[in-house]
């Protein structure tokens, strides 16, 4: 594996730019005083409660995700073109899924394979001609992105669903103004604490039309146990709008209220973090005791928006993600601005049989697995790993997609022995409103904080860093 | 606001209340208990304890004897007691994290910090001193969240329904202290109990944190009817049942002038406190101590239950 490029000394060891400033102080402040402002921030994350429930640990609930004290600094030129890359993607993706549930060009110019769309268990037949709101499909995406070189960043995957992680952004940005005060005097990093606000407008923006004009909008968690109430109770408090579960809400002749002190109120904007499949028992999952009994019909009438929409997995799905750069070039005419991660399609026999042959040097993901399990990292697994997963992988080449193992970059980061680097991604929110497309300079930047480790999911070990961009 | 964010501020009002209040039958308990057999009652005072407590059959099925190991385990540490002062952190932190958005940071702290810091307590404390040390927790930390309440909440519904939880609880355990220890309270004349006990109602008073309040009040001895008339009556008094009604009329009138409607939990709760305004001792004893207390505890749960249904649900 080659050398990973590092954001502070990029591969040869001499500070790159963006990075004097930070490196001038890291060499004056004694080591301890980090490793006390580490112990501050922890003590500041534990008592605000920002913890994180993990699944299939019965034993601690709650847990801290790391928070790195060592910021992340992009330059503006960086930020720029992931920017301009960010906004194109986001078009693309709202175009094909508009497309994908009514008139089905994509499929028919033949970029994308049917089969791709139809059984995939994320594609939603209720939403087949159902019009949305403005047209708009995903108002909220996470688009992680990597980074391998001075000048290539690559996204990894696009969350279109419910993507997770800006209460970190904007939390941990909190804690380093409250820590390090010097260090932001020293710099001009751009701010990130309008999120809330451009969130809330980008909700009103996409009201019903029916709706009055000042509308409703809330926010639907399932509950405390969810792994990210955490966020969802954040954000409510942040936009100033009710957090509700789906027992709060109702809904009567097609149109959705919430039960209150004073009665039943009218609900037009719905900010939902509740997968599709638990949205509603009537139309989805019966079982489902977090959702709403009616809400589909609500949605089908035009009487209220859910961000984001339903159905909208056929657009983040790890197959279709593969065809991205296509459906960029179908929709707009124009190069991909982000490129993808070179991905081979195990459903294609070519493509089968290289990952077969070189397994061993490959990341292997499942089509539909997400939080990084389920995954072959071909050069960190045994003999019989790789055998086991090779029977997979033929017993069902369609639910896989192989990458070669990026050397992602690497951003210093504060460790026992003091500081060290460690692979990041990054995870910028991107907006779509019926006005603009919205993006706070920024986003979560994830570390694996084990040495030579990839796998920077909080759910696995993983850490978080604030992220700078720098203003100019 | 939404009727699950009032119910759970109300409920996580209740939780901490209760979780007060069962910290001073435990300080009061082992006080008396401690009291030499000469001059001390001859009851079991655990057993009051967890009678006053209002959870003896779920007590006496997980337990033999009413003992201060026993009592103290099942009253402030057990996890299969819903009541006891660690279930009552755990659920109040659990409706806290319910309404996150609806409680300012000084209360989330308040009842967060609490919740861990009830951790270090493990299953109980290894000594007397431990558990004194433990029960001025408890109390302190009701303070601090009830005190952050008031200092730094809007006066909007959302304080109002955290405050008919507050005093539907002190209004429910100050009666329910009256309830098992009225034959104590009694004129002398009609006393049931046994010789009367100076450290019995002093132990009463201690319970309600009102031994003070009585000396201010009375400036006389230890007189049993008139630690009734100060429980009961005494508006003046914070945890009295007079005073508690009218917190409660007060709080239920903000709220239905807010929302421009009366309801039955208003008529409900002046009726009540109009009956307690225009009690007195002596006519009470006369008509029976017992029953009033009784009757008073059904209208209370009444108030709740019109709360809920009015509000809540």
């Amino acid at each position: 594996m080659t050398v990973a490029f590092d954001e502070m000394n990029g591969t040869d060891g001499v500070t790159r730019p963006a990075y004097h400033e930070l490196a001038a102080w890291l060499g004056e402040v004694p080591p301890d005083v980090l490793q006390q402002r580490r112990r501050e921030a922890e003590l500041l994350f534990r008592r605000i409660g920002i913890t994180f429930a993990v699944y299939g640990e019965s034993d601690s609930t709650e847990r801290l995700i790391p928070f790195d004290v060592i910021p992340r600094v992009l330059a503006a030129n960086e930020w720029d073109t992931v920017k301009r890359g960010l906004e194109q993607r986001t078009k693309a993706i709202n175009l094909y899924i508009k497309d994908v549930y009514t008139k089905r060009e994509v499929l028919r110019a033949g970029v994308v394979p049917e089969d791709l769309v139809f059984q995939n268990p994320v594609f939603r037949p209720e939403m087949n001609g159902q019009r949305v709101p403005h047209d708009i499909y995903v108002f909220i995406a996470g688009i992680d992105i990597v980074r391998v070189d001075a000048d290539t960043f690559y996204v990894l995957e696009d969350n279109a669903r419910t993507p997770s992680g800006v209460s970190y952004m904007l939390e941990n940005r909190e804690i380093m103004l409250r820590l390090f005060p010097d260090l932001f005097a020293r710099h001009r990093v751009a701010p990130v604490e309008n999120y809330p606000d451009e969130l809330l407008a980008t909700l009103r923006s996409v009201a019903p039309v029916t709706a009055a004009a000042e509308p409703t909008v809330v926010l639907l968690t399932p509950g405390i146990y969810n792994s990210a109430y955490y966020e969802h109770s954040f954000l409510a408090d942040k936009l100033g709008i009710e957090l509700v579960e789906g027992r709060d809400l109702i809904v009567k002749g097609e149109i959705v209220y919430m039960r209150t002190t004073t009665g039943l109120k009218r609900v037009d904007v719905i900010y939902r973090r509740i997968d599709d499949d638990f949205l509603d028992p009537l139309s989805f999952r019966p079982d489902s005791a977090l959702g709403v009994p009616g809400i589909m019909s609500a949605y089908m009438a035009g009487n209220v928006t859910l961000a984001n929409a339903v159905g909208t997995g056929v657009a983040d799905d790890k197959a279709v993600y593969s065809y991205m750069p296509e459906i960029v070039k179908f929709y707009l005419g124009e190069e991909p601005i982000l490129k993808n991660v070179p991905t081979w399609r195990c459903r294609e026999s070519e493509h089968l049989s290289y990952v077969l042959d070189n397994l061993a040097d490959l990341v292997v993901k499942e089509v539909h697995g997400s939080g990084g399990y389920g995954m072959l990292i071909g050069p960190k697994a045994d003999k019989a790993t790789l055998e086991a997963f090779r029977e997979k992988l033929k017993r069902d080449p369609r639910g896989f997609i192989a990458q070669p193992t990026l050397a992602l970059s690497t951003v210093p980061t504060l460790v026992e022995e003091g500081l060290a680097p460690r692979h990041v991604d990054l995870r910028p929110f991107v907006l779509t409103g019926r006005d603009r497309i919205r993006i706070v300079p920024g986003g979560l930047t994830r570390v694996a904080l084990k040495a030579g480790s990839l796998v920077v999911n909080s759910s696995q070990g993983g850490g978080t860093k604030d992220t700078w961009v720098l203003d100019g | 606001m939404l009727s699950r964010t009032a119910d759970n501020l109300y409920w996580l009002a209740r939780y901490v209340e209760r979780a007060e209040y069962l910290a001073r039958i435990l300080d009061a308990t082992q006080r008396l208990a401690a009291v030499p057999t000469a001059h001390g009652p001859s009851t079991n005072e655990w057993e009051t304890a967890v009678s006053t407590a209002g959870c003896s059959s779920g007590f006496f099925a997980a337990y033999e004897e009413a003992n201060e190991q026993t009592v103290t385990d099942f009253l402030a540490f057990s996890p299969d007691n819903p009541s006891s002062i660690r279930s009552c952190f755990e659920v109040a932190r659990a409706n806290a994290r319910g309404v996150r958005t609806a409680l300012t940071m000084e209360m989330w702290d308040a009842i967060n910090g609490t919740w861990l810091e009830l951790q270090k307590f493990g299953s109980g404390p290894a000594s007397r001193e431990q558990l004194s040390q433990f029960l001025r927790w408890v109390q302190e930390s009701s303070l601090r969240f009830d005190g952050s309440a008031y200092r730094t909440m809007l006066r909007n519904d959302a304080y109002w329904f955290s405050r008919l939880g507050v005093f539907i609880e002190r209004a429910d355990n100050t009666a329910r202290i009256l309830d098992v220890k009225y034959h104590l309270l009694l004129p002398p004349q009609e006393h049931v109990g046994g010789p009367l006990d100076y450290f019995q109602w002093a132990a009463i008073l201690r319970s309600v944190s009102a031994l003070t309040s009585y000396h201010w009040v009375y400036r006389e001895s230890l007189k049993p009817w008139l630690v009734a008339d100060l429980l009961m009556l005494n508006e003046q008094m914070p945890r009295s049942l007079a005073s508690c009604y009218v917190h409660l009329v007060e709080h239920l009138d903000n709220i239905a002038r807010i929302y421009g409607r009366q309801g039955p939990a208003q008529r409900h709760a002046r009726q009540v406190s109009t009956r307690l305004q225009n009690s007195r001792m002596d006519e009470v004893f006369r008509d029976g101590l017992h029953e009033f207390i009784n009757e008073f505890i059904d209208d209370n749960n009444r108030l709740g239950m019109q709360i809920t249904e009015q509000y809540l649900v």
